[in-house]
């Protein structure tokens, strides 16, 4: 009989319209890493959620040491010693360490804080585990990786016996996601048991004891790792066998299009630069893909190339013309085009419909307006037009209100319009976070398209597997600078890792 | 693709009804409101001396009363379409009560300094507004100050510096030491009144002018701008996602202050077509607090769920049972019954939206759950 | 002298009503309603005062009337609370609402107070006022100095104040480690509609005997939210930002009557104009680090965390 400290078991959750899981039974055994793995939108998240008292399930029994248990808010979670590391961490930016850690669980006389005995036992904790953290200092004032180690001790000073990680990585750098590693082998020394929410294999392999996997909301099974592959896993999680190489013609090199110098960006929350002397070119046909770990200036470099923030020092040129100062709209009309980082916060003015956001790059032109007048006609007839050409599905066709659109459509909506601008140049950053594999296979096919009709293509990408296949040419930014350049068919990803990292750099790289 | 249109009209058509019927529900409540009030202040008269004579309005005492109302309705639309306005970009104007009092400077010195006809007058109200309205655009575009902060503090300035330039230490150059007002424009200056084409004989009262018509026509033209031309489509691009309008080459900071200036503009206009009416003076030594115009605009706004052409609708409505609190008998009770029914009504207008919302979801309901909103719940799950 | 008196009495109304502003701005709600709050509490203390009987001792006068201002302006900001946790209402607009509706009301229940056309309250003030030395003292400088200090307690210093800024901050970093994200807004509004209708009466009894309500409490609530702001939501800087612009509201009040200042030409509409025209200038400089509470003015909805 085996020891299960938490089961779900056949856990339905419905929203209206959609089933998020679907008789869904997951078991966790005591003192394990248990992983669930599953595509976005496969309904992880929402199952964790269940666990955490967030939702509450239509159907199905959660099982603590074999007795049935309600969870109705987090409340009743912490009280059955259940804890969690969100993705986005729940911080209080501007407390400390040790208020945050305390909040909820405040010791106190008479309301009055007593904060004494509860700094001793976070320094303790702190101590055992292996997690440095300083408990005066503010978060708003230490890195990422030190958050996520207070959201740990958080769990740790609630006495937790049950820890969920949710998607831990997906912020850290290599050598971060190593320490996280070896500190859950530890508290899983410790007698913990872990559930680890991840898309990432690799990180599966290096540490869990089994793994769910999850697809559309169903369970798919539960395998122990010692007894599995990465690819089965992968072909589990996607439900088929998943190439990720992308069919590529040979490359046809012509002339720069884009060339930066000496670029040099400010950064807008330390006195440091984000960007510093940044040089480098695209020609045409083919695809430039800027990596790196998230936070290392690729944002603030995308800003200043497309105008939307000023660099300090350096040049853009675009086919030639100097476009260093240009506005946006210019380096548009010059013939850049631009798929941006994230989708709600620039890419799409949620609140207009589909339609109003496909000519948000050129309502201006003559084809689309009269003397300060829009014409609607025109511009109905050009959205159908796209959105038949680019598969946008969508409730009510060009009329419908972009908000109401999945993600996925949302960013064929954006392709659809910056590819359809015909640039010379397309910046494409994260085109495919987010999105399922569906949805990425085409997006790539864009891309690719885009090559071999001719234009540049500057790709900025965080996952080093998109980095490995789309590309023909990889620049890794680390701290601003570019510190390596590569041919993907040369190099391996833990070689990119290891100067994504910091730890290698270039001799004399540009 | 045919069907698809017809599908995306229905829904324009229930989201536009949805927004009246709501605005239908926040009126009913605020009269229900205000009858309880008139029971509680007065059981025996709160029905046929009371609550009726609210609701029959100007129709109490027809024509000079339906006059009234008009001659109010006029700079109501202007203070409702300027929040209007700002609403549709974006931007809360709060600032319309001193963006008002600016106009009406602009409007009386413009007439009795500068001695100008009434149409020029207008125009400099409407410009005294407009530079009233760009302060706190300029504050938001280029210090990243919240524009109702600003406009609250600049309400106020503005309200001391008209009463401070006006009396001028009991020797301002527009002051009338004899009526403690400005002087009369009717009796000094002729050509700065509005005209009214036979509209004042028509209802017996002389500040019935032709300002009803100027302002359902700046209704229109407002409408028109914000819906039909590429310069709307910028600033309600701006209003929704300022971000996205930068990433789409629009310069969010200019518009942002130009919808300050032109919804300044409006409070001025409206200013300038109250105080041009002849029988309307300020009177820097009494006027403590901000005009009520400006403040009400902000109701008519919320009731018209910020469509200029519903703004004339709202106004109308507010105009016609603010007169018809007027004429509540005193002793029995006070006109400010009136300013409780709306207060009462914007209070439920500021969640008209979830009104909407939850009507919507009961329809949708009933039909057995569009796409749209199955699309929408399962973005939440991705996340 | 008489600087100092009406300084002070300024000085107190706006720290207390900037506090209430502060509690309910940290646990995330704008209280743009503190002008309609103040109204409300003025005329419940102003019409509980007299309807006391005359022989009725000065301390229960008092302490009345004080408490009945608090009880008065929290119940009326319980208004914002419902509307802008319980139904999402914008806080903004909802504000602006009640203060509209706060000013009709003075004015409807005044005139039923006194059952005729006038707004006009007529009032004893005299047990709020006794003499140390020659100065004027009213007894809510103590009160306000008392309530400075629990503020700042309360906020730094206790479990509560812990997780009201918390809510203020990340609601759903409050949420997830189990606080009732409702509950604790609710709690600082209702603080900010006690401190408030305090701060109302505050306003209107000390320096003089009857108030028309015609005029509302004609922008004293506006300007302590520029001192809360002034202040950056903490409560010492408040009660400086306070006193700052109450020499200002002074000035205004004695500009005719002392001879230095009328010699100086400037009337009262400027010296009204100035803390506004001085929070405008520190707002212009201070904005882009500013310390707002982050999650106010966001409805918080638990079923987005």
């Amino acid at each position: 009989m085996d020891d299960y400290v938490i089961e779900m078991l056949n856990i339905t959750k419905e929203f209206p319209g959609i089933r998020a899981n679907d008789n869904v039974t997951l078991q966790l055994r005591r003192g394990e890493v248990h992983a669930l793995l599953g595509e976005n939108g496969a309904g992880k998240s929402t199952l964790m959620s269940v666990l955490f008292g967030l939702y509450q399930p239509e159907l199905g029994t959660i099982k603590k040491n074999g007795q049935v248990v309600e969870i109705k808010n987090p409340n009743d979670a912490n009280a059955l010693n259940i804890g969690m590391v969100h993705q986005h961490f729940k911080l209080v930016e501007i407390f400390s360490v040790l208020d945050n850690i305390i909040l909820g669980v405040e010791p106190n006389q008479a309301g009055f804080l007593q904060k004494k005995e509860a700094r001793e036992k976070v320094l303790r904790l702190s101590e055992q585990y292996g997690l440095k953290v300083d408990p005066d200092a503010k978060i708003e004032e230490i890195s990422v990786g030190m958050q996520q180690r207070t959201e740990i001790l958080k769990m740790l000073y609630r006495d937790n016996e049950i820890l969920i990680f949710d998607e831990p990585t997906a912020v850290l750098t290599p050598q971060e996601i190593d320490e996280l590693i070896q500190i859950m082998k530890e508290l899983r020394a410790e007698g913990k048991s872990i559930l680890f929410i991840t898309h990432k294999l690799n990180e599966i392999m290096a540490v869990a004891d089994r793994c769910t996997v999850l697809r559309k909301g169903k369970c798919i099974g539960t395998v122990d790792i010692a007894d599995t592959t990465k690819e089965e896993l992968s072909r589990m999680m996607v439900g088929r066998d998943v190439s990720f190489e992308v069919e590529k013609a040979p490359i046809h090199l012509g002339d720069v299009v884009l060339e930066v110098r000496n670029v040099t960006v400010p950064s807008p929350r330390h006195k440091n630069n984000s960007v510093k002397d940044v040089s480098f070119d695209v020609r045409r046909g083919e695809i430039v893909c800027l990596a790196g770990i998230e936070g290392n200036g690729q944002t603030e470099f995308v800003y200043s190339l497309t105008g939307l923030t000023k660099q300090s020092s350096g040049t853009f040129r675009l086919c030639g013309k100097d476009i260093s100062h240009a506005t946006v709209r210019q380096r548009s009309k010059d013939g850049m085009s631009h798929i941006p980082e994230d989708r709600h916060k620039h890419g799409l003015v949620l609140d207009y419909t589909l339609e109003q956001n496909l000519v948000l790059q050129r309502y201006w032109q003559p084809q689309f307006q009269h003397g300060g007048f829009i014409n609607f006609g025109a511009v109905r007839t050009y959205a159908a037009g796209l959105i038949e050409q680019y598969d946008i599905r969508s409730g009510q066709g060009p009329t419908t209100i972009s908000r109401s659109m999945s993600g996925g459509n949302q960013q064929k909506a954006i392709i659809a319009r910056e590819i359809d601008k015909e640039p010379e140049l397309l910046v494409a950053v994260q085109p495919t976070r987010g999105l399922d594999v569906g949805a990425i296979e085409y997006i790539h096919k864009q891309l690719v398209a885009q090559r071999d009709a001719g234009k540049a293509v500057l790709l900025v990408s965080l996952e080093l597997d998109e980095v490995m296949n789309v590309s023909d040419r990889i620049l890794v930014m680390y701290e601003g600078e570019i510190v390596g350049e590569f041919d993907p068919k040369q190099t391996s990803v833990q070689e990119l890792g290891l100067y994504m990292a910091g730890a290698k750099r270039m001799e004399g790289g540009k | 693709m045919k069907k698809d249109q017809q599908k995306g009209r229905t829904l324009l058509q229930s989201d536009g009804s949805l927004s009246i019927l709501s605005s239908l529900i926040c009126i009913l409540a605020g009269l229900l409101v205000g009858l309880i009030v008139l029971f509680i202040i007065n059981p025996e008269h709160a029905l046929a001396d009371g609550f009726f004579r609210v609701i029959k309005g100007g129709f109490n005492d027809y024509p000079y009363g339906v006059g009234k109302v008009l001659a109010n309705t006029a700079p109501l639309i202007m203070t409702g379409l300027s929040v209007a306005f700002a609403f549709k970009t974006g931007l809360f104007n709060i600032g319309v009560a001193g963006q008002y009092t600016v106009g009406a400077f602009g409007a009386l010195f413009f007439a009795i300094v500068l001695k100008m006809p009434w149409y020029i007058c207008l125009l400099g109200a409407t410009l005294f507004g407009a530079i009233w309205g760009a302060v706190p655009g300029l504050f938001k575009a280029y210090l990243n100050v919240n524009e109702v902060i600003t406009a609250i503090m600049f309400n106020w300035i503005g309200l001391y510096a008209v009463n401070e330039i006006m009396y001028g230490g009991g020797e301002g150059i527009m002051y009338d030491s004899k009526t403690t007002k400005t002087y009369s424009l009717r009796l000094n200056f002729e050509d700065a009144v509005i005209p009214d084409f036979g509209l004042a004989d028509l209802f017996q009262l002389k500040s019935v002018t032709i300002a009803i018509f100027l302002a359902v026509l700046m209704a229109i033209l407002i409408y028109i701008l914000l819906n039909k031309t590429t310069f709307g489509y910028e600033l309600k691009a701006c209003g929704h996602n300022r971000e996205a309008a930068r990433y789409a080459g629009i310069n969010a900071k200019r518009n942002i202050v130009l919808s300050m200036v032109i919804s300044g503009a409006l409070s001025g206009f409206g200013a300038g077509l109250f105080y041009l009416s002849g029988v309307a003076e300020w009177m820097p030594q009494n006027s403590t607090a901000l005009p009520a115009m400006g403040w009400n605009g902000i109701p008519a706004a919320l009731l018209a769920a910020s469509n200029p052409i519903g703004a004339i609708f709202s106004a109308l409505f507010i105009s016609h049972i603010t007169i018809g609190g007027t004429t509540l008998p005193t002793k029995y009770f006070t006109k400010e019954i009136a300013d409780v029914i709306t207060s009462i009504t914007i209070y439920l207008c500021a969640f008209s939206l979830l009104f909407k919302q939850s009507l919507r979801r009961w329809m949708t309901k009933r039909k057995k759950g569009g796409e749209s909103t199955v699309t929408k719940e399962k973005k939440e799950v991705e996340n | 002298m008489l600087l100092l008196k009406y300084t002070l009495i300024y000085a107190v109304v706006f720290m207390l009503v900037a506090l209430g502003g502060m509690f309910s701005e940290r646990s995330g709600i704008i209280n743009i309603a503190l002008e309609g709050i103040m109204i409300i509490g003025a005329l419940g203390g102003v019409i509980a005062l007299g309807l006391m009987p005359a022989g009725t001792a000065p301390a229960v006068l008092v302490l009345v009337s004080i408490l009945i201002s608090a009880l008065a302006g929290m119940i009326y900001s319980l208004l914002l609370a419902f509307a802008s946790i319980h139904l999402k209402a914008d806080q903004t607009i909802g504000g602006t609402a009640l203060n509209m509706l706060a000013m009709a009301l003075g004015i409807v229940i005044a005139r039923g107070y006194n059952g005729s056309t006038l707004a006009k309250i007529e009032y004893n003030n005299k047990p709020f006022l006794f003499e140390v030395g020659g100065l004027t003292i009213n007894v809510f400088l103590i009160l306000g100095i008392a309530l400075l200090l629990i503020s700042f307690v309360t906020l730094y210093r206790t479990k509560f104040g812990l997780r009201l800024m918390a809510c203020g901050e990340h609601p759903q970093a409050a949420d997830s480690v189990g606080i009732n994200v409702y509950k604790m807004r609710y709690a600082g509004v209702m603080i900010s509609g006690v401190l408030g209708g305090i701060g109302g009466l505050a306003y209107v009894i000390p320096s003089v005997s009857s108030w028309n309500f015609e005029v509302g409490v004609t922008g004293a609530g506006f300007l302590s939210l520029a001192v809360m702001i002034f202040g950056q939501w903490k409560p010492l800087r408040i009660a400086f930002a306070a006193i700052f612009f109450a020499i200002f509201k002074a000035l205004a009040n004695i500009a005719d009557s002392i001879d230095l200042l009328a010699a100086l030409g400037w009337s009262r509409d400027i010296y009204n104009m100035m803390p506004f025209i001085a929070s405008m200038i520190v707002l212009a400089f201070t904005s882009k680090k500013s310390r707002a509470p982050k999650a106010e003015g966001i409805p918080y909805d638990k079923g987005q965390r």
